[in-house]
């Protein structure tokens, strides 16, 4: 069964509700498995749940973050986003135009619209090719302005990515790490798309260039009017950068919010766990904060667990999560933006680390501890 | 006092701070220049520092030219190729190969003819063959690999098979078979190496498409909507080329040796055409008695091959990216 | 004394390039029971160092002094040093793939371990120790998973299996080369907690390197930050947070988002870090350096004590004492510029 039918099409969660938000892209029960080998001869066919049923909208001029840990399908589903992928399942729609199906020729023009930029600044240029011709390609590829008036064009892209222009000829070789994120950056906005996926863009930066690459990409979000839909695991980078945020699991959206909202009014018990975990660089808060610290790891994608996929490592798991999926929905007097996948949400002030999971023992158990060890 | 800072001012440094090279990368400190340096010119420059390398190409370079100008020999010493010789000098009474003297440098083959000149013009063909069969190997073995690796599915597999069945079919046998059906020649000689070493290239080239093609420049190039064709010729193959630029010169000298098995074995190039291998399945029967018959075309070949090989050898580590990991460890 | 004193360390590679100077006169000391957190960005150094101090690095030029329980590691015999490595120095990496070995099962390859420096242990005995040691660090059903293989085990618990195994001898120090940099924060949260168990159980020093500000809150006592191959700044982990005085330390922390969220622009260092070939004279920082002015890019400041606090130093041309450093501003230009040249 899927939980798109608790969604009613068009309207999920009541988001249109939202005035003045113009939804860009807008992805329905979207699924992509992955064929995996089989075993034996005559086993069945196993498939990686990648994502298993994800309806979310992106409105324009937004950032909407993408969270979770590894497995959870978030690069998965931002390849399906952009159309890298063949979905298995679902529709995306684009500026309210169906692109799930469109031919190869037919996409052409969206890819003009949505660009995405890559984690690994190493892997995402081709390290044989100069970096003028790497930024110029959207030019050639598209068809667009004369040899003369390209270079001149990808000389001012470099120029606003805060690259010397004169570095024209050079190869991504002679690049740091953080300057070739940038020429990354260049490339996806040569284009002027309306939409931009950010897949990890900073996660295999140093702190310090970290934040000049962050800082880049909202200067740009701000004189270009883009849209972005930015994939991390890092929390604190997603509560900087995001308006919205989707949190997910297993290839499912547990949580999805308004940034603050979802800091402050934190409902799922796997957000919860996730921001408890994340290291604080403060010693004080360091030192007096609760810890959750969740049992186990991520079960695999290829068999995920019935009902709540979380509810191996939930500590208020109850019978009822292991039998039934729960919908993605507004819990207690939530915002309408505000939905939870959890049919025990977090109430405010509750204390997640008191919680016993009403299952089979030994199951799942909670280890907690205060964290006071300074000596 | 000099050593207090200036507050909140920075006299003499603002951003034009001194240069500084990119983190870690080869050259770092080198590369301010406006132009880089493609990998290829880094390579190249890695090899420049290879003695044993640059030795090798000077040999390769001499061969070359020693080929180019074989009719010089032939004229200096005033003696043509196939020109057979009598007398004192050119053959011993006995009617055996002469010495090396004055008149045959070399010394003289069964039939009187000037060794020096012969292998001179048997360069000819060594060269000839091993690049244009190679050549031909890597054209073929780079655009089955490349559609194998790139297109996948059904286009993969029966091209994977191929090369698998052409791997497996006994090379020697076939090309005794062929040669006695269609006679021996140089074309002959140079589409069967062809034929039988493709398939390596196409293997080598296949995996390398396979990994290039998961590589996110790969996925960049298709979300910017570019077409197969374009990300097969420009983001793949130029990074393809490395490996097969290593495995043809290394090629080279198999090539030649086989090519000279072949003519060793009676199936190169129809006499009288001078070519090493003939020479030296000539010379096996007198090899007791003139050593020179048998030792100059096999040194020739020897240096040949070796040169070659030395030379791939430095390519290869010219190429290898061990030395930009060196530096950009932590 | 401390347990290890790490003495004007220098480590430098030769490479087809030039001479790379990974390491560049370092000095710390480890005091037993603690926990020193060395941190830094890529290429800093931190990882070299501590790998040559157990004799990890090969091909390297190394000058300088190691003390560890009164012998220097870097002039030992490979017989005592072999001793030291395992029985007195546990090792864990950021991949614990690259140091279990896949072939063998786990619980051999610990017990094998245990055996490798004290032959008078029998496999009976080691091998209820080596359950006793999963048992230990959290995992579940410790003596049936000793005849598992390596890949059988998530990468958390793979981790888990690193620690038991550098656990195995009771080492009094453990060197933690970015532990969980490779894992999810709620696994990382796993096993950050069983590295502080066990330091609580056991009175194990701690190495722990890492790029992670927040791991270093929440783990550290001592507090190294490292740049371009030497020592920024040296303190206690609250003054490294609150009290800092290297304008680096300053830049790293002011670069993290802020953690309570808010939105706004982030304040990053300009630049990107040197390369080791050829540093120019000088403070390696100054260039990048918002406070820098001539003598900084002249000559080398000294790791020297500041604000008066025994314990923190700073290897910077600021005033030392706390009015004079707090007066200081640093120059707000179009730092967003990574571009140099």
């Amino acid at each position: 069964m899927s939980e798109a039918m608790d969604l009613p099409l068009g309207d999920p969660g009541g988001e249109t509700t939202h005035a003045g938000t113009e939804v860009l892209m807008a992805a329905r029960d979207v699924r992509k498995l992955f064929p995996v080998a089989r075993e034996g001869l005559f086993g069945q066919r196993d498939y990686v749940h990648a994502v298993d049923g994800v309806s979310l909208d992106v409105r324009r001029g937004e950032t909407l973050g993408l969270v979770g840990e590894t497995g959870c399908g978030k690069s998965t589903l931002a390849r399906c986003l952009s159309r890298l992928y063949e979905l298995t399942e679902g529709t995306i729609e684009f500026d309210g135009q169906d692109i799930t199906n469109l031919s190869r020729r037919r996409l052409r023009p969206v890819r003009r619209e949505v660009q995405m930029i890559f984690q690994d600044p190493y892997g995402s240029l081709n390290p044989r090719r100069r970096v003028g011709s790497i930024i110029g390609d959207p030019f050639v590829i598209h068809g667009i302005d004369s040899r003369q008036d390209r270079k001149r064009q990808v000389q001012s892209l470099m120029e606003r990515v805060g690259l010397n222009p004169e570095h024209y000829n050079r190869f991504p070789a002679d690049f740091s790490g953080g300057q070739r994120q940038r020429i990354g950056v260049a490339r996806a906005l040569a284009l002027h798309p309306k939409l931009v996926i950010c897949d990890e863009p900073v996660s295999a930066l140093d702190v310090s260039i970290q934040a000049q690459i962050l800082n880049l990409l909202s200067d740009l979000q701000d004189d270009f009017g883009l849209t972005y839909v930015f994939i991390s695991h890092d929390l604190s980078v997603v509560r900087h950068v995001s308006d919205r945020v989707a949190v997910m699991y297993l290839g499912k959206i547990m949580e999805i919010s308004a940034s603050e909202d979802l800091f402050t009014t934190t409902r799922h018990p796997y957000t919860r766990a996730l921001l408890s975990a994340l290291p604080t660089p403060d010693p004080d808060e360091a030192d007096s904060r609760e810890r959750i610290v969740l049992v186990g790891d991520v079960p695999s994608p290829v068999h995920p667990p019935s009902g709540c996929r979380f509810h191996p490592r939930c500590p208020k798991a109850r019978s009822h999560c292991v039998e039934a999926v729960p919908p993605l929905e507004q819990v207690f007097d939530d915002l309408p933006s505000h939905r939870t996948a959890c049919f025990y949400p977090l109430a405010i002030g509750e204390d997640l680390s008191q919680s016993v999971p009403q299952l089979g023992a030994g199951e799942s158990e909670i280890v907690s501890s205060d964290g006071a060890e300074e000596s | 006092m000099s050593d207090v800072p200036p507050v909140g001012v920075g006299a003499g440094v603002d951003s034009a701070t001194p240069s500084q090279g990119p983190a870690g990368g080869p050259g770092a400190e080198t590369s301010t220049g406006i132009e880089g340096r493609s990998p290829w010119v880094l390579a190249w420059q890695r090899l420049r520092h290879d003695r044993v390398a640059m030795i090798s190409l000077v040999v390769i370079c001499l061969i070359g030219l020693v080929a180019i100008i074989a009719p010089l020999f032939a004229s200096v010493t005033g003696h043509p190729p196939n020109q057979q010789y009598r007398g004192p000098g050119a053959l011993s009474p006995e009617g055996l190969p002469a010495h090396p003297s004055s008149a045959f440098w070399l010394g003289t083959d069964d039939l009187g003819r000037d060794i020096l000149v012969r292998i001179a013009y048997g360069s000819r063909i060594s060269l000839l063959v091993g690049v244009v069969a190679t050549g031909m190997t890597v054209a073929i073995g780079v655009v089955v690999g490349l559609a194998a690796g790139y297109l996948g599915g059904i286009v993969d597999t029966v091209l994977a098979r191929l090369v698998d069945v052409v791997l497996s079919v006994p090379f020697l046998l076939v090309a005794v078979a062929l040669v006695s059906i269609t006679g021996a020649s140089l074309t002959i000689t140079i589409l069967v190496i062809g034929f039988f070493s493709w398939a390596s290239v196409a293997r080598i080239v296949r995996g390398q498409v396979l990994s290039l093609r998961e590589r996110e420049f790969v996925e960049a190039a298709r979300s910017l909507g570019a077409s197969d064709r374009r990300i097969m010729f420009v983001d793949v193959l130029p990074n393809v080329l490395a490996p097969v630029i290593v495995y043809a010169t290394l090629l080279i000298p198999v090539v030649i040796v086989v090519q000279a098995t072949l003519s060793f074995l009676g199936l190169g190039l129809p006499p009288p055409t001078a070519d090493w291998g003939g020479m030296i399945s000539e010379s096996v029967q007198y090899y007791t008695v003139a050593w020179w018959f048998v030792f100059f075309p096999g040194a020739a070949l020897l240096i040949t091959t070796l040169a070659f090989n030395l030379f791939g050898d430095g390519v290869r580590d010219a190429f290898d990216p061990r030395t930009d990991r060196l530096i950009g460890q932590k | 004394m401390a347990l290890l004193e790490v003495d004007d360390l220098h480590v430098s590679f030769d490479t087809p390039d030039g001479l790379v100077q990974a390491v560049r006169g370092l000095t710390f000391s480890v005091e037993r029971g603690k926990t020193l957190a060395i941190v830094g960005e890529s290429g800093s150094g931190k990882s070299v160092s501590t790998q040559t101090i157990t004799k990890l690095t090969r091909g390297a030029r190394v000058s300088g002094r190691a003390i560890f329980e009164g012998e220097d590691l870097l002039t030992a015999s490979p017989d005592h040093l072999r001793r030291v490595r395992g029985a007195k120095i546990g090792m864990i990496f950021q991949d614990p793939l690259s140091s279990l070995h896949p072939y063998y099962r786990v619980g051999w390859q610990i017990v094998e371990m245990i055996r490798a420096h004290d032959h008078s242990t029998s496999r009976r005995t080691a091998r209820k120790r080596a359950a006793e040691l999963l048992g230990l660090v959290g995992i579940p059903r410790p003596a049936e998973r000793l005849d598992d293989y390596p890949h059988q085990f998530s990468g958390g618990m793979r981790q888990r299996v690193m620690i038991a195994m550098a656990m195995a001898l009771n080492p009094v120090l453990l060197i933690a080369d970015e532990p969980t940099t490779a894992l999810d924060v709620t696994v990382q949260a796993q096993v950050l907690g069983v590295m502080r168990d066990l330091q609580e159980d056991f009175g194990t020093a701690i190495i722990l390197i890492t790029h992670d500000l927040g791991v270093v809150a929440e783990m550290s006592d001592d507090v190294v930050v490292m740049y371009a191959g030497t020592a920024m700044e040296q303190a206690s982990r609250r003054d490294i947070f609150y009290r800092h005085h290297h304008p680096y330390t300053e830049g790293l922390l002011r670069s993290l988002p802020a953690h309570g969220g808010g939105k706004g622009r982030l304040i990053p260092i300009a630049g990107s870090p040197p390369s080791l070939i050829n540093l120019p004279s000088g403070c390696p920082f100054a260039p990048r350096c918002p406070y820098a002015w001539d003598k900084c890019f002249r000559e080398t400041p000294p790791l020297d004590e500041v604000f008066d606090e025994p314990g923190h130093r700073s290897a910077c041309w600021l005033p030392h004492d706390w009015e004079g450093r707090q007066a200081c501003e640093p120059r707000t230009e179009t730092i967003d510029r990574e571009e140099t040249a």
